[in-house]
């Protein structure tokens, strides 16, 4: 099983550009591991990064968009899955981090962690999806899983996490939002 | 003489499609996010799907819109979400954490259903209508009813006003509006 950490400090090492939308879990360990300002991380409850993700993807087709959701996010808005595939981003990459908890609430277990969020994915329309639970694979195809057409869809199953610190007052930053705007806009 | 202030009346309450959607193109909206709503299906949505000048996304659930919106206003881009009442009720929490607190331009066009356009939406004697406007009070959102022609006028400012202030705004579909 790999760790959620371990899988974002591979991930980082590819990113460049692109604007990166995280919540909750997903956002602390990104944050630690790859702290910039086009990271996206005002995005409110229930499981809207993925439908903030579609927006920065339609709104800037010329730039690529990567989510990282996690498993009970997604749960919270699985119609996205079908909305995204239907309006068809060819720049988003959506991951979502399933370690079958709701981490941020006190880690009590989602309602089925055995739950097939990349066959889910996949018949909703996503154009290619993965499922990783081998770190070593994943490193190995990291690099085509970002540069592919989207949208792409890919299930990372991880360890739950040590208990985090949720500093939500520097992840919901005004001034970070603002800074995002201004170099999100900028052709 | 009757007859005619009878017409007139009548000309007076319509409200027409063609005249909002001309509207919400004059206010600079690229996209449209939906989910059908009864009371703008004919009127609004189905002409807005066959219009080349806007494009529609068509979503699984009303608080998708919030999120959309937002990241199309991250990108420079205006978008109008087109609801029910009922899914405005459903996206409160979004609404609430997205749209005003970290005040975002959010652009909601409401449909009422079952309301009855003759009466105001807090005299409704449905529970569902009445409630709205006092919510958006509560919320601090600028609500504008839309039920006659000469209520059109409303939206460009409206909108403009929510981008410039970065702020949201409801449109509330008092009547449904006439196909052309």
């Amino acid at each position: 099983m790999m760790k959620r950490d371990q899988c974002f400090r591979i991930l980082a090492r590819h990113v460049t550009d692109q604007a990166v939308v995280a919540t909750y879990s997903s956002a602390v360990d990104w944050v630690e591991v790859s702290p910039r300002p086009l990271n996206y991380l005002s995005i409110g409850a229930m499981g809207l990064d993925s439908s903030h993700g579609l927006g920065l993807a339609l709104g800037r087709p010329d730039k690529r968009v990567v989510v990282l959701q996690g498993d009970g996010s997604l749960l919270m808005n699985l119609g996205s899955l079908v909305t995204i595939a239907a309006a068809a981003p060819k720049n988003l990459v959506h991951f979502v981090a399933h370690n079958d908890t709701y981490e941020a609430n006190g880690g009590h277990p989602i309602p089925n962690p055995k739950v097939d969020f990349a066959a889910m994915a996949k018949s909703a329309g996503y154009k290619a999806t993965y499922d990783f639970s081998d770190l070593r694979m994943f490193e190995q195809q990291i690099g085509h899983v970002l540069e592919q057409q989207g949208p792409v869809f890919a299930t990372l199953h991880v360890e739950p996490s040590k208990p985090l610190k949720y500093d939500y007052e520097s992840l919901y930053d005004p001034a970070k939002r603002k800074a995002f705007r201004e170099l999100w806009q900028a052709r | 003489m009757e007859a005619t202030a009878t017409r007139a009346e009548a000309a007076a309450r319509v409200l027409n499609g063609a005249g909002i959607i001309a509207a919400i193109k004059a206010s600079g909206i690229e996209y449209i996010l939906s989910v059908p709503d009864i009371v703008t299906s004919a009127g609004l949505l189905a002409p807005i799907a066959k219009d080349k000048d806007l494009r529609l996304i068509r979503v699984c659930k009303e608080d998708e819109c919030i999120g959309i919106a937002t990241g199309l206003a991250y990108s420079g881009k205006r978008a109008l979400t087109l609801i029910q009442h009922t899914g405005f009720l459903d996206s409160i929490n979004a609404i609430r954490g997205v749209a005003v607190e970290y005040k975002q331009p959010i652009c909601m066009m409401i449909g009422l259903l079952q309301h009855d356009p003759e009466k105001a939406p807090r005299q409704s004697p449905r529970y569902g209508v009445r409630i709205v406007e006092p919510i958006l009070d509560d919320m601090g959102i600028a609500h504008h009813l839309l039920s006659v022609d000469t209520d059109i006028a409303q939206i460009k400012p409206a909108i403009d006003k929510a981008y410039a202030e970065s702020h949201p705004v409801a449109l509330l579909i008092g009547r449904s509006p006439k196909q052309s």
